[in-house]
């Protein structure tokens, strides 16, 4: 018994660690192909890093049928695209700020952000 | 002035201010075509850059050049070109639809598939309750039939799983992240009692197959109606973009041509027969004709266009054959603009569902932890068999939560709630707008072009004497024919009507001179003529006699009376006025009905606000307002407490609008109040602003119970699922139910939304 307790413990200690505290690297997305792809409920890569001061354009690749992946929101400027299936998608970014934006589906189960770096 | 149809232009966003176009070409063979384009592109005076995707045949052209242009350079070198978003949303809506059937179908498939085994098993667990395993053979069977539903997780549940670990190699956790874990959960402890039935206690051995292919087969027809559902709350936005035409019948060089709408290019000359649909923005050259409006408007009697006149893509040709001019074609068409700004409308969130995004950002791993414990609770406190307690308790937790309710609650109701406004004619900007205005105390209504129609007409024109009608009404028009103020265009405007003045005319007023806050006087035909207000009658030494007070009575009418003299003597009295629009009166009274406080604003005299604001039953007025006044009003309003609605036309308004909590353009207004606007009013009834109201309202209500019923689903549900009634009750929650419960929860909460759809504006 005191096992089961212990390992309940330490699960739930790894949940905490893995889903809250653990801080995902931010991918460097390549200047000529931004794509981020929806596929399996996640935006691969979720964590972008991105050069700030300049507008620049990402695309989105949507492999994911499931309609909560078809609405892309960056509400911090105010973005709201409807994503096809299947298909790019380019989504125009004005010069960033230095700064966090998250990205994220109409229902926040598919989540990424966007790390502009001065 | 046709009404409401150029309102949506909010900003006119002509080509020359774009800074990035994205333009579809046609005929890319093979790659060395790209050079090719881009340097085509790139010679054009304003293209600043220029890329070409080869793979989509996209080239994202930056600069100030008009897309006109950027599409003839590409004709020029070969290619066919057209704006790629404009073409996209009609075909991007087909194909949507294409792939959400789709996947409505394989949904579909997969709980059959699920079901097909969930069913079966579930009966002869009712039946028998007989799922444990104690002998051999028993062993033997179950294994069978735990292949069989590893085959229906593969095939049916896959997508919950490889959603899962990905999401959990991303450190995030979705709904796929408890499924796969509750029905895996189940799964993996009934293999172990399959495999090593000796390790778990007598009364535990028992298995749980049928719980995993039941929940995977429910969730499954939960997320295939929810997937229906989901469709008919788009279907205002689906209206909007079927009102698009496909073709457009273009006049170039002579020829007649069919051509797709998205080849339009401006200042093309297009003919539209009756019973076609306009195709994109323009000015009427030749012909007249009545066009049906309703569509954009709400407003149902068609509108009579002629020469000059404007007419808006979607709308319907009824009786005539015109030609126009194209002057907004592509996304800058009022309808594009309508559906970029629904369409962006309905996915921005109202303040109200932030503490639901909150939530849902730390729902799925607080769950996992609830699931832990709760399998530590009854592990170390629980009746025998202890480990099946620990085991079923932790697998409904997992299974019940339903952060999709939650997630879905606000997105769904404000997506059919805009699109419900926009069906009335009411544009809403965002979600914030639309709560803020579901909670209004106080409206400010602008006189002129908001209550009134805005264009003043000679209403009276009280002849003394021998002088008869038309006579004063021409020589009015001579003086007045140079003046710019708006009630001497209303008198040349009247004259000219009635055939008595002509640009002919012009100049035939000699010795002009104005007289600063009295009027005007000249000789015309070598006669003295006079026109202005009563102290300019007096001064001048005209007596007035009894028309004194039929000026009153014409002032008191909510008219402007002015007097008119001809060698001394007084000709005639001509009274002119702004009129109300036809429904102001009702329309003020609902919003009195719903508790608003209905305030007056003008730079008008006080005799003639006093008489509107009688007239239409508004009782708080301020009159002689300056333009930069108004948005002080608006912070008197908000200083005492009030939320306050501000409704106007005006390039005088937009201060004021913005600085209002919801600032409301009415729909013939200019582009500037759009801007700053946050609802807009495609008609010009200030019916829109009660329906608009009451359209915000019905949305918040269907919102709050969306959020109420997916907090009190999730927070009774969970704990229910862990036990905690099991003490009292001696009952546990069947994994089963709770799937079915999960399922049909966040379907409920899109059904709920619908309801939105039968909300009617009142009928006026």
């Amino acid at each position: 018994m005191l096992i089961a307790n212990l390992a309940g413990l330490l699960l739930i200690a790894l949940i905490i660690w893995w889903f809250w505290l653990y801080k995902p690297k931010e991918a460097e997305l390549d200047n000529t192909d931004r794509v981020i792809t929806i596929e399996n409920g996640t935006y691969a890569p979720s964590h972008v890093k991105l050069p700030a001061g300049e507008p620049l354009t990402i695309q989105f690749m949507r492999k994911d049928p499931s309609p909560c992946s078809e609405t892309l929101l960056i509400p911090e400027l105010q973005i709201s695209e409807t994503l096809p299936l299947n298909k790019l998608k380019t989504v125009q970014l004005p010069a960033l700020k230095p700064g966090e934006y998250p990205f994220h589906c109409q229902m926040q189960m598919y989540r990424g952000l966007i790390k502009v770096d001065k | 002035m046709p009404a409401g149809t150029e309102i949506c232009a909010s900003g006119d966003k002509m080509t020359p201010e774009q800074t990035h176009q994205e333009l579809l070409v046609d005929g890319v063979g093979c790659a060395s075509c790209v050079k090719k384009i881009e340097t085509a592109l790139k010679a054009l005076p304003g293209v600043e850059a220029a890329e070409m995707n080869f793979a989509q045949r996209t080239v994202s052209v930056s600069g100030i050049t008009p897309t006109a242009d950027l599409i003839k350079a590409l004709e020029n070198a070969g290619y066919g070109a057209k704006l790629a978003e404009a073409a996209s949303d009609d075909a991007a809506m087909a194909e949507k639809e294409k792939a959400d059937e789709a996947y409505y179908k394989r949904l579909i498939r997969e709980m059959f598939v699920a079901l097909s085994l969930g069913v079966p098993l579930m009966l002869y667990s009712l039946v028998t309750g007989e799922m444990s395993v104690n002998t051999a053979g028993e062993q033997v069977g179950w294994l069978i039939v735990g292949l069989m539903t590893l085959a229906v997780m593969v095939l049916a549940g896959k997508h919950f799983y490889v959603g899962a670990w990905h999401s959990f190699k991303n450190h995030s956790a979705n709904m796929d992240t408890l499924i796969a874990l509750g029905t895996g959960t189940a799964w993996l402890y009934s293999m172990v009692v399959v495999f090593f039935p000796q390790a778990v206690p007598d009364m535990a051995r028992h298995v749980y197959f049928e719980a995993t292919a039941m929940i995977i087969g429910l969730i499954n027809l939960g997320l295939a109606l929810e997937l229906k559902a989901r469709g008919r709350t788009s279907e205002a936005i689906k209206r909007l973009i079927g009102l698009q035409a496909k073709t457009a019948r273009v006049i170039r060089g002579g020829d007649e041509l069919d051509i797709p709408i998205e080849r339009v290019l401006l200042n093309d000359r297009v003919r539209v027969r009756p019973g076609e649909k306009i195709p994109v923005d323009g000015e009427v050259t030749e012909g007249h004709t009545s066009i049906d409006e309703s569509m954009l408007t709400g407003e149902p009697m068609p509108v009579e266009k002629t020469l000059g006149d404007k007419v808006s893509a979607g709308t319907l040709n009824k009786s005539g054959s015109i030609v126009f001019k194209a002057t907004r074609v592509g996304k800058d068409t009022a309808l594009a603009q309508i559906i970029g700004m629904v369409k962006r409308a309905q996915n921005s969130k109202p303040p109200i569902g932030r503490l639901a995004d909150v939530i849902s950002a730390y729902f799925v791993p607080t769950v996992m932890i609830i699931a832990v414990l709760s399998a530590l609770v009854w592990l170390n406190w629980g009746p025998d068999p202890v480990v099946a307690f620990a085991l079923v308790s932790a697998t409904t937790v997992l299974i019940i939560a339903c952060p999709c309710a939650l997630g879905l609650a606000t997105p769904m109701s404000v997506m059919v709630g805009v699109g419900k406004a926009a069906e009335a004619g009411v544009l809403i900007r965002n979600g914030e707008a639309l709560q803020t205005a579901s909670k209004i105390t106080a409206m400010i209504l602008d006189k002129t072009g908001t209550i009134t129609v805005g264009a003043p007409k000679v209403t009276d024109v009280v002849t003394a004497g021998e002088w008869n009608h038309d006579a004063v009404l021409r020589l009015a028009a001579i003086l007045e024919a140079g003046s710019e103020h708006p009630l001497a265009q209303a008198i040349v405007e009247s004259a000219k009507e009635s055939g008595l003045y002509s640009a002919v005319n012009r100049g035939l007023a000699t010795h002009f001179q104005a007289i600063s806050g009295q009027g005007v006087s000249a000789v015309i035909e070598g006669k003295a003529v006079l026109f202005g207000n009563e102290k300019l009658m007096r001064e001048q030494a005209v007596e007035a006699g009894d028309f004194v007070a039929t000026a009153q009575a014409l002032a008191a009418d909510a008219k402007t009376p002015m007097y008119f003299a001809v060698e001394g003597k007084l000709a005639a009295i001509i009274a002119v006025a702004d009129p109300i629009k036809n429904d102001s009166i009702a329309a003020i009274k609902r919003l009195q009905n719903n508790g608003i406080r209905v305030v007056m604003l003008t730079g008008d005299n006080r005799a003639t606000a006093k008489a509107v604001a009688d007239k239409v039953g508004i009782k708080e007025f301020f009159a002689e307002v300056l333009p930069e006044q108004k948005s002080q009003k608006v912070q008197a309003l908000q200083m005492e407490g009030e939320i306050v609605g501000m409704t106007g036309d005006g390039i005088n308004d937009a201060p004021a609008l913005a600085i209002a909590n919801v600032g409301f353009a009415i729909g013939t207004g200019t582009d500037v109040a759009i801007e700053s606007a946050d609802i807009t009013l495609m008609r010009g009834s200030l019916h829109g602003l009660a329906d608009a109201i009451a359209v915000s309202k019905a949305t918040l209500r269907n919102i709050k119970q969306n959020l109420f019923g997916a907090f009190i689903y999730n927070v009774a549900g969970v704990p229910f699922a862990a036990g905690v009634l099991y003490p009292l009750t001696g009952m546990l929650l069947s994994p089963v139910i709770a799937g079915a419960a999960m399922a049909f929860s966040s379907l409920t909460v899109v059904t709920n939304a619908n309801r939105l759809r039968l909300f009617k504006a009142q009928d006026h």
